[in-house]
């Protein structure tokens, strides 16, 4: 027996992916701000499929709360920059505080499951609306403009925002691929499966998911700075939204719940679907309800999850490959 | 004398929270499950009674009626065309797919009835405005007695149904476990449809108690959601008399919070809720009767 982590194609893959990335860096200085802004948008779902991925796919807590990190996100950059930090590093500041955020509540929230989980994380996200709402110093319900971006040019506010979000998505997505490359992805698998039996075990259940969900509060948080940058303004009634969980369900379950490539492949696809139909609508959000319950009843795997089933194939290598190997060959670590 | 009232109003506001939360406590016990799209489905019920008394003008009382039975068989078709399905698949499942059925509910009724905000009030007559003038300060209203009345109605007619009868015994079979009920001839999905039916049918009954108090719009699904779940949890998961009694508390929990401040109102009933799931994590009156089924594997992938 032989276990492999890379093949030819995953190799191939994983390195286009840097190039890909590197490419995406060179949009600004080619592209006009039209571009720059949509590419801006993917980042962003993809950030947001991907934090909501890690957790529910992998850590099993399907969260419908993760708008809460999304507006505290935003919300502490209209803070930090209100406080005379230079708007991009509040940026930073503020995907940093919504992690540890996350981490200051992860003893409470993780001790819950299933459905106490997911709208125990709403109620969390609802109670910051209404703190929010009631804070006249951020704007209080009607919200706030992010003004303190305006001293740079139009252009290079456009080109810094799509370079923050993809470093953030770089950062973010890179970090997951090596937690689940790390002992951690061997011991996600386990709790997945049976909880109980990985514990008994000495999978160190806890620390595991606490990683996972302050990973998910920092990239949620991430994107949120990222969208009060790309939009300028920000209001507790659309920040926080449960809309927002409803997107990502889509993106995540339609590419592949618990695939590393899934969300990527959701998020594109949600991309295309609001450029096509030009977002927003009532008849639209039928429309992505109803393909997200379909896909969680009829082909709970999505896309990716179908694809990698009958192929067999991995295109960025989190899990193994474990293979026959001739009797004759050198020692084998299984 | 402010704060009696406010505790009298709360108990009787309490009473609409339980009536929204049966039918979530219902599904939860019998089946495990969180209908996510349980405050849309209430909404709904809401609106079949506006459609039928805007536009054939029946009596309020036909219209109920009417509304209660195209709820149930809504109910029990949701159950056999998705939720069933959804059961075998972990306990992750029916959380996504109830989610992607509330948008779906949600939207649609946006695209039918448009955003504007209506009320029954009007329809109701006295019924929505009569009071009990019970010292200067505090009154009863009619239709708070009477929501808390039919809360209690039905808690307790489900309890009795449970207990007492054949068909309840093998309503909590199948809760108990639906392999072994099979075995002893119990269609377990035929229960859990009947049981979803009956869940979405007494949630519209909330849904038409929330038109008849105050105002319903197509968006006001997942704010009704979170109040039915909130009750359900204080009262602890999978007790219906539990159920009733986390339902006046959030309302207490609200009345109080109001008095302080209106705004207040909401908060101090997340607040409530948090601390019980901070707590002990089990309610108050602890789920023992339901504790027994386990929860099916994992997430599915």
């Amino acid at each position: 027996m032989r276990v492999r982590r890379w093949t030819r194609t995953s190799g191939i893959f994983t390195a286009s992916v840097g190039v890909v990335a590197v490419a995406l860096a060179l949009v600004p200085f080619n592209f006009g701000s039209d571009v720059i802004q949509k590419l801006t948008s993917l980042l962003i779902l993809i950030i947001l499929a991907t934090m909501w991925n890690a957790l529910a796919g992998y850590g099993g807590l399907v969260s419908v709360g993760q708008q809460a990190f999304i507006g505290v996100g935003a919300y502490a950059t209209l803070y930090f920059a209100g406080q005379g930090i230079p708007p991009y590093v509040a940026m930073l500041l503020a995907a940093l505080f919504s992690g540890l955020l996350a981490l200051a509540i992860s003893p409470f929230a993780l001790r819950l499951r299933g459905a106490q989980f997911a709208i125990g994380m709403w109620v969390t996200a609802e109670i910051l609306r209404i703190l929010v709402t009631l804070n006249s110093s951020l704007g209080g319900g009607t919200g706030l403009s992010l003004i303190q971006l305006n001293q740079y040019d139009p252009i290079y506010q456009q080109a810094f925002t799509m370079w923050i979000a993809l470093g953030f998505a770089v950062v973010l997505i890179a970090t997951l691929f090596i937690l689940l490359r790390s002992r951690m992805g061997t011991s996600l698998q386990a709790i997945r499966d049976d909880e109980e039996a990985a514990q008994s075990l000495g999978v160190r259940v806890g620390v595991t998911k606490r990683t996972l969900f302050v990973l998910a509060g920092a990239g949620c948080g991430a994107a949120g700075t990222v969208i009060i940058a790309n939009s300028h303004f920000v209001n507790p009634g659309s920040i926080f939204s449960v809309q927002w969980t409803a997107l990502i369900i889509f993106m995540v379950l339609v590419g592949g719940l618990g695939t590393f490539e899934g969300p990527f492949i959701g998020a594109i696809l949600l991309f295309a679907i609001e450029t096509v139909f030009s977002a927003g609508g009532a008849w639209y959000l039928v429309g992505l309800g109803a393909t997200a319950a379909a896909f969680a009843v009829f082909l709970p795997a999505g896309i990716w999850g179908t694809v990698q089933h009958r192929l067999g194939i991995q295109l960025l290598p989190v899990g193994y490959y474990v293979e026959a190997v001739k009797p004759a060959k050198e020692g084998s670590a299984a | 004398m402010i704060w009696l009232n406010a505790v009298i109003q709360g108990v009787l506001l309490g009473g609409f929270y339980a009536l929204l939360a049966c039918g979530l406590s219902i599904m939860f016990g019998v089946m495990r499950i969180i209908n996510l799209a349980h405050g849309d489905l209430a909404v709904l019920g809401a609106y079949v009674v506006w459609l039928l008394l805007s536009t054939y003008h029946v009596p309020l009382a036909l219209a109920v009626v009417v509304a209660l039975a195209v709820m149930l068989a809504l109910g029990y078709l949701l159950q056999l065309a998705v939720l069933d399905r959804s059961l075998r698949s972990g306990v992750l499942t029916p959380l996504l797919a109830t989610f992607g059925l509330s948008v779906v509910v949600q939207n649609a009724l946006l695209i039918a009835f448009s955003p504007d905000v209506r009320s029954l009030g009007g329809d109701a007559g006295s019924l929505a405005i009569s009071s009990w003038r019970l010292t200067s300060e505090i009154s009863l209203p009619l239709l708070g007695v009477l929501t808390l009345a039919v809360a209690i109605l039905v808690v307790e007619g489900l309890q009795a149904f449970l207990r007492r009868t054949t068909l309840g015994a093998q309503w909590r079979a199948a809760s108990e476990d639906a392999e072994a009920a099979r075995v002893v001839g119990i269609d377990a999905s035929r229960i859990y449809a009947a049981a979803t039916a009956l869940a979405v049918a007494i949630a519209a009954l909330g849904g038409i108690a929330l038109a008849l108090r105050s105002t319903f719009e197509p968006s006001a699904g997942p704010t009704q959601l979170i109040f039915a779940f909130e009750a359900v949890v204080i009262g602890g998961l999978g007790s219906l008399r539990g159920t009733l009694i986390g339902g006046i508390l959030l309302g207490i929990a609200q009345a109080l919070g109001s008095v302080v401040n209106p705004q207040y109102a909401v908060l101090a009933g997340h607040l409530v809720f948090l601390a019980v799931l901070a707590g002990r994590n089990s309610g108050l009156l602890s789920a023992a009767r339901w504790q027994a089924l386990r929860p099916r594997g994992g997430v599915t992938t």
